[in-house]
C-alpha cells in the first residue's frame, strides 16, 4: 500500500489511469509550493478526482495531456510531480 | 417610476466564467453589432463592452470579463475581473447582475467559480452554456436542483443558436425589475485549503444534479490521437504552419499590389496638381512622400495581417492554439518562452506589428514582455527588398557543392540568424531581467474541438482590423511626419544641383553620424539612407537610390544594385545585411511596443538593444570581411 501511495503524476506514462491521492507540492524552482497547490486545485486537482494520462510531447516526454474528470490539461512533468495518485487497474 | 428610472440608467450586467466557457460567443451572441473593445485605462486588457435590449425592451449594458479560474487574480487580466467584480475599479461601478458563464460539458470548474462568486454578495446567476453540445453528448443536468442547492436562479444558454439566449434574457428582465441592493461584502483570497474545500463542494454539486457519460468527445478523442501523437502532432503542426505561411505571402500578393498601386497612383495625381517649387512644393512634398507614401506603407500590410489574424482566429476558436502551444511548449521553453509565445512570433514573419499584437494570448507579463521584445528581430517582408538588393548585387550567382544556389543560402542564412537571435536574446531577458522571478509553469486547459462559427471570427477578425487601422492613423502616422520632415526640410535652394535629400535635416545627421559608422564600413549615403528607412525598412532603399542619384522608377532596383556593386565593397555590403537583420529600423513597431506594453521604457529599451546589436553584427562582419580581404 505505502509502494503505492508515494506514485506521482510526473514520472506517469501515456495510458496511466488513476486516482488522486493528495497534492504534495515541493520547492522547484519554479513557483513557491503554496501557490503551485492553489493553482493546480483552481485547474480541478483535488483528492478523489480521475487522472489518465492521454498524451506526452515529443523530447523527454515533457508536457504531458492529462485527463481530469470531464476536462483535458496541459502540465509540464516538474508540475505533476506533485500530483501524488493510486493507479487503478 | 422606478422602471423608467431603471431603463435610464441601464441596467449594467457583466460575463464572468473560465476560459473556454464559450463566454465571448455569448456576448457576441447577446450583443451582436452592438459593441465596442478597447482597453481598459492604463493597462492593455482588452475592454469589451455591449448593449442590448430585452424582451421587456430594457437596456442592458452588458461587459464581457477576461476569463478567469478564480477571483484570486494571477494575471492583468484576471486582475481586471476582479476589480469589476468586487466594485474596487475606479471609474467601473460594480455591475447590478453578474452571470457567470460555466460549460454545460465541464461543470467542476464553473461550479467552482459559482460557489467562489456567491461569496462576495453580488446579485449572480449561473448559465450553462454550451447546453446543446451537453445534450448532445448525453450529459443530463437537474437544473432545478443544481438552482436549489446553489441557492440561484440557473438558467442555460446556446450561443450558436437563434433564440438560444431567451432565458437568460428573460433573467435580465426579472432581475432588473429588482435590483436588489446588496451590502459589498469583504473578500479576501482563498487559500489552499478554501479552495479545496469549494471544490469539493462543486464536486458534490456535480455528483447530485449531473449525469455523465463516461466517455469523451469523439470528435477531440480521435483527432487529438493524431495532433497531439509525438511526431505526428508536429508533422501536422509543420503542415497548419506551412499553409498559413503560403497564405500569408501569396494570397495577399495581389491585394498589396493593388494598395501599393493605389497609393502611388494617388501619389502622381496629387504630385501633377501642385508645383514643384515654393511653399506649395513642400505641401507637395508633405502630401505625397509624407502623408500618402507614409500611410500606404503601413497599409500595404493589412491585408497579410487579416490574412494572419484569420488564421489565428480560426485555429483559435476551434481549439488547436492550445495543442500548438502544447507541442511547442519544451522548445520554446529552451529559450524561456512560453507555449504561447509560439504563434506571435511566427506572425512576425509577416510584420512584427500583427505579432507584438498578437502576444496578447500569453496570460503571464513577463513571458508576454519577453515575447514582445524578441518579436521584431524575426525577420519581417519589409526586410526583404533589402536583402534581396545587396544579396542581388554582391552575392555571386553560383551554386555551392554542385546543387545549393549561393545566394538562396545567403537568404536563407539571414533568417536562420534572426531566429537563432530571438531565442538567443530571449534566453538572456530571462536570466538577466528576470532572474530572481519564478517563470510561469505551463498549465493549459485544453479545451475540446468546436467549429468556429462565422460570427465570432468576424467580430475578431473587425476588432483587430480596426485596431491596426487606428495605430497607422495616429502614433505610426505621426512617427512618418517626423522621418518626412528630417528628410525633406530644408528645402534645396534655387538652381540646385545635388539631390534635394543632400540639404535636408537627414543629410545633416547621416554626415554628423558618419565618423561613428565608419568602423562598420558604412559610408555618409548610407548614413543619410538610414534615417527615411526609420519609417518602414523597404523603404531605405528608394533613400538610397535618393542619395546615389538614381531616378526612380519601377525597375529601379537592378539599376541601384550595380551602382551600388561599384560602389561599396563587398565587406560594407554584408555589414549592411548584417546590420538589417538586428537594426531597430522600423518607427510603427516601436509604436506598437510601447503601445502594447504600456511604457515608452520597454520602446526605448528594444531600440537600444537592437541598436547595440546591430552595430556589433555589423562591426564584427565588416572587420572579419576586411581581414579576409573583402574591403
Amino acid at each position: 500500500m505505502s509502494l503505492l501511495i508515494t506514485a506521482h503524476l510526473g514520472s506517469a506514462r501515456p495510458g496511466f489511469r488513476g486516482r488522486i491521492l493528495g497534492l504534495r507540492p515541493l520547492p522547484s524552482g519554479g513557483l513557491d509550493p503554496e501557490e503551485l497547490e492553489r493553482r493546480l486545485i483552481e485547474l480541478g486537482f483535488v483528492e478523489g478526482a480521475l487522472v489518465e494520462i492521454l498524451h506526452q510531447g515529443l523530447f523527454g516526454g515533457d508536457p504531458i495531456a492529462i485527463r481530469l474528470q470531464s476536462a483535458t490539461i496541459a502540465l509540464r512533468r516538474r508540475e505533476a510531480a506533485a500530483i501524488l495518485v493510486e493507479p487503478l487497474t | 417610476m422606478n422602471e423608467l428610472s431603471a431603463t435610464q440608467q441601464g441596467f449594467s450586467v457583466a460575463l464572468v466564467g473560465n476560459p473556454n466557457c464559450g463566454k465571448t460567443a455569448l456576448f457576441n451572441a447577446l450583443t451582436g453589432s452592438h459593441q465596442r473593445a478597447a482597453n481598459y485605462p492604463g493597462v492593455t486588457v482588452e475592454r469589451k463592452v455591449g448593449t442590448l435590449a430585452t424582451p421587456g425592451r430594457r437596456q442592458v449594458r452588458l461587459t464581457d470579463l477576461p476569463g478567469t479560474y478564480s477571483l484570486r487574480a494571477r494575471s492583468p487580466d484576471e486582475a481586471i475581473t476582479r476589480d469589476i467584480v468586487l466594485g474596487q475599479r475606479r471609474g467601473e461601478p460594480r455591475p447590478d447582475l453578474l452571470v457567470c458563464v460555466a460549460d454545460a460539458t465541464n461543470l467542476r470548474l464553473g461550479l467552482r467559480l459559482v460557489l467562489e462568486l456567491k461569496r462576495t454578495g453580488v446579485p449572480l446567476l449561473l448559465s450553462l452554456n454550451m447546453i446543446d453540445i451537453a445534450r448532445h453528448r448525453g450529459i443530463e443536468i437537474d437544473l432545478e436542483r443544481l438552482s436549489a442547492e446553489l441557492g440561484l436562479p440557473v438558467v442555460t444558454s446556446v450561443a450558436v443558436r437563434r433564440g438560444g439566449t431567451a432565458a437568460l434574457l428573460a433573467e435580465f428582465d426579472s432581475q432588473s425589475a429588482r435590483r436588489p441592493e446588496t451590502p459589498s461584502s469583504p473578500w479576501t483570497a482563498p487559500d489552499a485549503a478554501e479552495l479545496r474545500a469549494l471544490q469539493r463542494e462543486a464536486d458534490r454539486l456535480v455528483a447530485v444534479a449531473v449525469r455523465v457519460p463516461d466517455r469523451r468527445d469523439a470528435l477531440t478523442r480521435r483527432l487529438d490521437s493524431v495532433v497531439l501523437h509525438p511526431v505526428g502532432g508536429i508533422v501536422v503542426l509543420l503542415a497548419v504552419l506551412f499553409l498559413m505561411f503560403q497564405a500569408v505571402f501569396a494570397w495577399a500578393e495581389p491585394v498589396m499590389d493593388l494598395i501599393d498601386g493605389s497609393f502611388q497612383a494617388l501619389g502622381v495625381l496629387v504630385g501633377s496638381l501642385l508645383p514643384e517649387e515654393g511653399w506649395l512644393g513642400l505641401l507637395r512634398s508633405f502630401l505625397q512622400d509624407g502623408l500618402i507614401a507614409g500611410v500606404g506603407g503601413v497599409l500595404v500590410f493589412l491585408p497579410q495581417i487579416l490574412i494572419l489574424f484569420l488564421f489565428i482566429l480560426l485555429l483559435e476558436d476551434f481549439g488547436y492554439m492550445a495543442r500548438a502551444a502544447f507541442l511547442m511548449d519544451r522548445i520554446m521553453g529552451g529559450a524561456g518562452l512560453h507555449g504561447r509565445a509560439f504563434i506571435p512570433l511566427l506572425s512576425s514573419f509577416a510584420c512584427a506589428i500583427p505579432g507584438i499584437m498578437a502576444t496578447r494570448v500569453i496570460d503571464n507579463r513577463r513571458d508576454r514582455l519577453a515575447t514582445i521584445l524578441v518579436a521584431p528581430l524575426m525577420t519581417c517582408s519589409a526586410r526583404i527588398p533589402v536583402y534581396t538588393l545587396i544579396i542581388a548585387a554582391f552575392i555571386p550567382d553560383q551554386k555551392v557543392w554542385g546543387w545549393i544556389g549561393l545566394q538562396g543560402l545567403v537568404m536563407f542564412g539571414l533568417y536562420a540568424v534572426g531566429i537563432l537571435s530571438a531565442l538567443g536574446m530571449s534566453f538572456v531577458f530571462r536570466r538577466l531581467l528576470w532572474r530572481r522571478e519564478a517563470s510561469d509553469p505551463f498549465m493549459l486547459e485544453l479545451p475540446d474541438y468546436k467549429w468556429p462559427r462565422v460570427r465570432d471570427v468576424a467580430i475578431g477578425l473587425w476588432q483587430r482590423a480596426r485596431a491596426f487601422l487606428r495605430r497607422a492613423g495616429t502614433i505610426i502616422l505621426a512617427m512618418m511626419m517626423v522621418i518626412w520632415f528630417l528628410s525633406s526640410v530644408p528645402r534645396p535652394p534655387e538652381g540646385a544641383t545635388q539631390p534635394a535629400i543632400e540639404y535636408s535635416f537627414a543629410y545633416s545627421i547621416g554626415t554628423a553620424v558618419e565618423p561613428v559608422l565608419r568602423p562598420i564600413g558604412f559610408n555618409w549615403q548610407i548614413g543619410v539612407a538610414l534615417i527615411p528607412g526609420m519609417a518602414a525598412r523597404e523603404v531605405a532603399v528608394a533613400a538610397l537610390g535618393t542619395v546615389y542619384s538614381i531616378e526612380a522608377s519601377d525597375d529601379d532596383s537592378a539599376e541601384l544594385g550595380s551602382a551600388l556593386s561599384g560602389k561599396w565593397s563587398l565587406a560594407t555590403a554584408l555589414a549592411f545585411l548584417a546590420w538589417y537583420i538586428f537594426a531597430p529600423q522600423c518607427a510603427a513597431t516601436l509604436a506598437v511596443i510601447r503601445r502594447e506594453t504600456g511604457s515608452r521604457g520597454w520602446a526605448w529599451f528594444t531600440f537600444g538593444y537592437m541598436l547595440v546589436l546591430a552595430y556589433a553584427a555589423a562591426f564584427v562582419t565588416f572587420q572579419t570581411a576586411s581581414f579576409l580581404g573583402a574591403g
